[in-house]
């Protein structure tokens, strides 16, 4: 009883954790499942089918490609474009700066469905067609605003005092920035690129007011999938991503500890 | 505070070349012009269309008929009220949830921090819809959790609070709230986590030596310090939660219908453009002035 009372936060903590990995876990298990029906909700016999056929359902690999396609532009626009707003943000004094501030701020406090219809009644005003160009234009506003945010917050976290040393020591300006700011940027230029690319891999909401029939996009196949029929194809595509992010972000996590502690 | 500390040495050296005053404009410019035409023009083209009458087939013309916003309000209302109600609620349980974990992470986890943070992050990268659809296997009807639930008669009490309206617990309005706050936790635990990970350890070993026991070494201590991630980690739950219909949809019944669903079947099925512009403007009036009334309430307008 002594050790639950100590380790309480230890236990609360990891129940939550438990609640917010099971539902990858359940995924990962039904995608060895062999459904009966067309809906692959209750368990049935292990197969390893939609692991050897991963592009089975038709459809499925098409709208994976073109996610992952918009999520790659996307994500390199909004990294270059919300990095050069960080930088004129956290370095320079000028004038609006505070109205600038706003401005990036509005787009994370708008509802998903409240952004999505007011790009769809521009386009519609505009006799702009629907398809992968708008949602291009969707992802990259919405990504921008949240790699401001992270690269600003590792640019505030940065001590002047090394840029200052890099001066003394007759580095120019341009000298400075290269060989000593952007190095100590780019851990938070490269977790911006990593939320930005995973928000547009992963919405649904503002890219279904976007798109046309020829831009069915991964998660509107999982959409059409779950009122029609859902294939095992969705979990397996599904339990790679979650595997993969697990790698990468473990991989990066190891590098930045290793910097570390050459670095102490 | 630490802005002004970075920025104090640069703006020092600043006046010399006058030629450099223009690099803010420059690297804000592609920026900025992206939201300006893409997030400000679309909203002023939503509030246009809002007050236009017509139909798809023969356009719509401006009319500044006001009288739609009326009709919209008084058929959806009922939607707006359920959405931030669902939305605060699930809110309010991630908060809850979430406090433990990012405290555990951030002051007491040691070398398995890094780990913590990478399981808390990883489950962002399998879609949100595929992980909502596997809450309808966990919940569904021949599964072990019901099985449980009923046991300890969760299920009785959840249909006393009205939460559901049989004995299984898909399809009602405690499947939604549930599925609200585990997919927008997230949100709220990495926000808490950066606040409570700055916190420094010896002002709660202070309290304690002070005679504070744990309670008031909390509410004095801990909370007060860790607001700012319970500002942040609140707005980015609960924003999108009310917009949100795809927990309503695939989670939800009839009765479970969120103002977002709404917005979005009035804009593609039935294409009344008028009043979903409508009902997408009130919904931003409505998050707008919330938003601002709390980040002024909480202190924190630092956060923007």
């Amino acid at each position: 009883m002594r050790w639950v009372r100590a380790h309480l936060v230890g236990i609360a903590g990891m129940v939550v954790l438990s609640y917010m990995l099971i539902p990858n876990l359940v995924v990962l298990v039904f995608s060895f499942n062999k459904p009966a029906g067309n809906y692959n909700y209750q368990w049935q016999q292990f197969s390893t089918d939609a692991w050897t056929n991963p592009c089975g359902a038709p459809g499925i690999c098409d709208s994976l490609g073109l996610s992952l396609r918009i999520g790659f532009i996307a994500t390199v626009v909004a990294t270059i474009l919300g990095t050069m707003v960080a930088f004129a943000i956290s370095r320079h004094r000028f004038r609006g700066r505070s109205a600038t501030n706003l401005l990036i701020f509005l787009p994370m406090a708008t509802p998903e469905v409240v952004m999505g219809s007011s790009l769809l009644t521009l386009f519609i005003a505009m006799g702009v067609a629907p398809g992968t160009p708008t949602i291009l234009i969707a992802h990259i506003l919405f990504c921008m605003s949240f790699v401001v945010v992270t690269v600003k917050a590792r640019i505030a976290s940065l001590d002047p005092r090394l840029e200052q040393a890099a001066a003394d020591l007759f580095a120019n300006p341009m000298q400075t920035f290269v060989r000593v700011t952007l190095p100590l940027v780019a851990p938070g230029i490269a977790a911006g690129a990593l939320l930005a690319f995973s928000l547009s891999f992963d919405d649904y909401i503002i890219t279904n007011f976007n798109a046309s029939p020829s831009s069915i996009t991964f998660p509107m196949f999982v959409w059409g999938a779950a009122q029609r029929g859902t294939p095992v194809q969705i979990n397996v595509i599904g339990s790679v991503m979650f595997l993969a992010a697990l790698v990468l972000v473990a991989t990066g996590q190891l590098i930045s500890n290793r910097r570390n502690k050459v670095a102490v | 505070m630490v802005g002004q500390l970075v920025e104090g040495p640069v703006t020092a050296r600043l006046p010399r070349r006058a030629r450099r005053n223009y690099t803010p404009y420059l690297l804000l410019l592609p920026g900025l012009a992206w939201l300006v035409v893409f997030f400000v023009v679309p909203m002023l083209s939503l509030f246009s269309q809002s007050l236009q009458t017509g139909n798809v087939e023969t356009g719509y013309v401006m009319t500044w008929n006001v009288q739609t916003y009326v009709d919209a309000l008084s058929r959806f209302w009922p939607h707006f009220v359920r959405s931030l109600l669902f939305a605060g609620t699930a809110t309010v349980l991630a908060l809850l949830l979430a406090y433990p974990l990012a405290y555990f992470m951030a002051q007491r986890s040691g070398r398995w921090k890094n780990i913590l943070l990478v399981l808390v992050i990883a489950p962002f990268f399998t879609s949100f819809l595929i992980r909502t659809l596997a809450w309808q296997t966990i919940l569904a009807d021949t599964g072990p959790v019901v099985a449980f639930a009923r046991t300890i008669h969760l299920t009785d009490l959840l249909q006393l609070l009205h939460l559901t309206s049989n004995d299984s617990l898909m399809n009602s309005p405690f499947a939604v709230i549930a599925g609200l706050t585990y997919n927008f936790l997230p949100f709220m635990i990495l926000p808490l986590y950066a606040s409570l990970e700055r916190l420094d350890h010896s002002l709660i070993e202070a309290a304690g030596d002070l005679y504070a026991n744990p309670a008031q070494t909390f509410w004095k201590v801990t909370w007060p310090l860790s607001l700012p991630g319970v500002v942040g980690g609140t707005l980015l739950t609960f924003i999108p939660a009310a917009g949100d219909f795809i927990n309503a949809r695939l989670l939800g019944n009839t009765k479970t219908v969120m103002i977002g669903q709404v917005i979005d079947s009035e804009f593609l099925r039935v294409q009344d453009y008028a009043v979903a512009a409508a009902l997408s403007f009130v919904l931003m009036l409505i998050i707008t002035a919330m938003v601002a009334v709390y980040v002024r309430r909480a202190g924190t307008e630092e956060l923007v």
